[in-house]
């Protein structure tokens, strides 16, 4: 008997209880699409994350005032001001590892444009941190050294600041603009960016030269930074170094004894990043380690109604064994039944969650990735537990006795 | 009627069944032989052994002790692989309830040996168009059995038996389900199929039935008390094996027209009503 007419019959017998075969599938399908919409979801996340930070630059550090420690009463990080521009100007100078340095204030701010007005997210900072997070301009350029020594108000925007305040498609260069109702030149538009890992938008911004911010938006203490500071790791590769040497040198400026906490933070981006995936990964492995539970118990559905259709057919196998199937024969019968309700659930599975993702990510505007090696694993897992829960039902038929098996009730 | 070859030799064939500690002895050290083109017909009380025979006979089973030569081979001691294929090949059923598929047509019914025989689907369909036509089924070949009547659903079971030339065909009891006017229908197909030297080995209580065979087979206890020959389509008149009443039953009335007193059919007639 070839594999043709085996599939043949395994059709008719399953599509001779159209109900119940279908109900059976809707096990499959339910697993395997739990397992693909969780995979497919929980590797965008993961893609996000890894797509945000290497558009941050892999030899990104920030430095930032406060301790490390988030535990109780200490203050976490940026609790107190302990950057001081003369740090700054010591990290851009003394080290040979940093290939830049910026420093980051931010605010928000309201912005007013001839048209219209918006409220965003005002950063003080110098022309080195474009390079730091390798942006590039859609037009016009970013604003000078000069810019900064003189403070003069200029400002680049962020794409979705351009379309908030002037409509989409115009170019501002040249234009004023309003901040905090200080009138600051237009000097250039980003590039588009697109959203951020935790929702932050990056088009949604406006850089203005720190000297201009501390004098005209946001003043503060004269001597202390009150932000960040953005470093450039002159070594993608070894961003390890500059990390440490970072930390002596401000231990040895802030005077620090030997075994006390530091005063300020250092953080590597990889590393942030790195922690961040592995918490990704382990909530995608989590998903879909309950997807795949639920594709084992799709799995018993089928042992199940296979078990039932073996008894329900126990004198068609009779006869079929008497007018010649071998044991093997209808082996392979059940088998190919519960592998083909195993199949045709698993690629009704991939496709019905592919579809969930797609409506979720729409929905919660997740993003997703669907790495096409799942799709053939998911299918492939299908059919293993197809045969795996078939294998004992099929077994039990071959093994029947023709003649006991015609004289079933 | 020719004969021309010994197409099964049973040597001793003894079948114990085992059932905890109580051993039955369905079939006790029989020996006999059957030629080609033969139309046996096996007789006996309930109980005498005689599915336990076809069973051995059809390659279903496997003696407990002795030899079962068939066609020359012995398949005494063969796999359960090797005797579906022998099944397949060599013997074809019919069974007392039919076992036709449901929800399957008499084509496609009949087609099932085939299938096994790895036929490619064209043969396969016109075999088994030529075996419905051969059984009278031409114009039904499309209908499901719940759309037969008992004698057409025998038929197609017959069409499913010869379709694929078998040496040999086993029928246990295979009117036992049917009237009297049907079963006189399938008799006379299986008396074709015998004159167009098809060798049937067929079980029945009933005398009319036997009285189309070429051979008759008594049995009682596992054992073959009677092997007598006759004349297809005479009255059967039968020696008497000694002592085959059945002492727990009261006689039912002798149908007139076979009330040959003493004689086995008389007896068998009896058992026809049990
Ligand atoms: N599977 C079995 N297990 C145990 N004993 C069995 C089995 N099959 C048959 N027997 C016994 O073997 C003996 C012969 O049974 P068999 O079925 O061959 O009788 P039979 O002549 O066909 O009877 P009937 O005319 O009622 O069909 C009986 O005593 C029966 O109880
Ligand atoms: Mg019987």
């Amino acid at each position: 008997m070839n594999l043709l007419m085996v599939f043949k019959v395994a059709l008719r017998a399953l599509l001779r209880n159209k109900m119940r075969s279908f109900l059976t599938l809707l096990g499959i399908i339910i697993g395997v699409s739990a397992v693909i919409a969780m995979v497919a979801i929980g590797q965008g996340a993961q893609k996000r994350v890894e797509d945000t930070f290497s558009s941050m630059g892999s030899n990104l550090i920030i430095v930032r005032s406060g301790s490390h420690g988030a535990g109780g009463a200490r203050g976490g990080v940026g609790s107190r001001l302990t950057l001081t521009w003369t740090d700054l100007e010591a990290i851009q100078t003394e080290l040979s590892s940093v290939q830049v340095a910026a420093p980051v204030l931010q605010t928000r701010a309201q912005l007013l444009s001839e048209l219209d007005n918006w409220n965003t997210q005002v950063l003080g900072t110098s022309p080195e941190y474009f390079l730091i997070r390798s942006w590039s301009m859609a037009s016009g350029s970013v604003f000078t050294q000069a810019d900064v020594e003189g403070a003069t108000q200029t400002a680049v925007l962020g794409q979705t600041v351009v379309d908030e305040l002037f409509g989409a498609n115009y170019d501002p260069v040249g234009q004023a603009i309003r901040i905090n109702n200080v009138p600051f030149l237009v000097t250039g538009v980003l590039e588009e960016k697109g959203q951020s890992q935790w929702g932050e938008d990056f088009d949604d911004v406006v850089l203005v030269p720190y000297s201009t911010y501390r004098a005209r938006i946001s003043g503060g203490l004269q001597q202390y930074i009150p932000g960040s500071i953005f470093v450039a790791a002159t070594d993608p590769d070894d961003t390890s170094r500059t990390e440490l040497e970072l930390t002596q040198l401000l231990r040895e400026r802030h005077s620090i004894a030997e075994l006390a906490e530091e005063d300020f933070s250092v953080h590597n981006l990889t590393e942030m990043a790195e922690a961040q995936q592995e918490g990704t990964r382990t909530f995608t492995m989590l998903l879909a380690s309950i997807a795949a539970v639920s594709l084992l118990v799709g799995g018993i559905g089928i042992m199940n109604i296979m078990l039932v259709s073996v008894t329900e057919r126990t004198r068609e196998i009779g006869l079929r064994m008497a007018v010649g199937a071998r044991p093997t024969d209808i082996l392979a019968q059940f088998l190919v039944e519960s592998l083909t309700l195993s199949i045709v659930g698993g690629l009704l599975g991939v496709a019905i969650g592919i579809s969930a993702a797609h409506l979720l990510s729409k929905q919660y505007g997740w993003s997703l990735y669907i790495p096409p090696d799942i799709v053939i694993i998911a299918v492939l897992f299908s059919a293993l537990v197809g045969v795996l829960f078939g294998l004992y039902p099929a077994r039990k038929a071959a093994k029947l006795d023709p003649i006991e098996a015609l004289r079933y009730e | 009627m020719t004969t021309n070859g010994t197409l099964v030799a049973l040597d001793k064939v003894t079948r114990l069944y085992r059932m905890g500690d109580v051993e039955v002895q369905a079939l006790r050290q029989v020996s006999t032989t059957i030629q080609e083109g033969e139309f046996v017909a096996v007789m006996g009380s309930s109980g005498s052994g005689k599915s336990t025979l076809m069973n051995i006979l059809g390659c279903l089973d496997r003696p407990t002790s002795g030899r079962y030569l068939l066609w020359e081979r012995d398949v005494s001691r063969l796999g359960r692989a090797d005797l579906a294929e022998i099944r397949n090949q060599t013997l074809g059923f019919v069974f007392q309830n039919f076992n036709l598929l449901a929800r399957t047509s008499a084509l496609e019914n009949v087609e099932l040996p085939l299938i096994y025989g790895g036929l490619a689907s064209r043969k396969r369909h016109r075999r088994a168009t030529e075996a419905l036509q051969r059984v009278g089924l031409g114009d039904r070949m499309d209908h499901h059995p719940n759309q037969l009547s008992g004698g057409q659903q025998q038929r197609v079971a017959i069409a499913r038996a010869i379709v694929s030339d078998p040496r040999l065909i086993l029928a246990d009891e295979p009117t036992g389900n049917l009237d009297s006017r049907t079963t006189a229908e399938i008799m006379g197909l299986f008396a074709e199929l015998n004159q167009a030297k098809m060798t049937i080995v067929l079980v029945t209580h009933e005398v009319d039935v036997a009285a189309y065979a070429s051979r008759i087979l008594w049995m009682k206890d596992g054992q073959v008390v009677l092997d007598q020959p006759h004349t297809p389509s005479t009255p059967l008149v039968l020696s008497h094996p000694d002592g085959d009443q059945d002492p727990g039953r009261p006689e039912p009335p002798s149908p007139p027209d076979r009330s040959t007193d003493g004689s086995i059919a008389s007896l068998a007639a009896q058992q026809a009503h049990t």
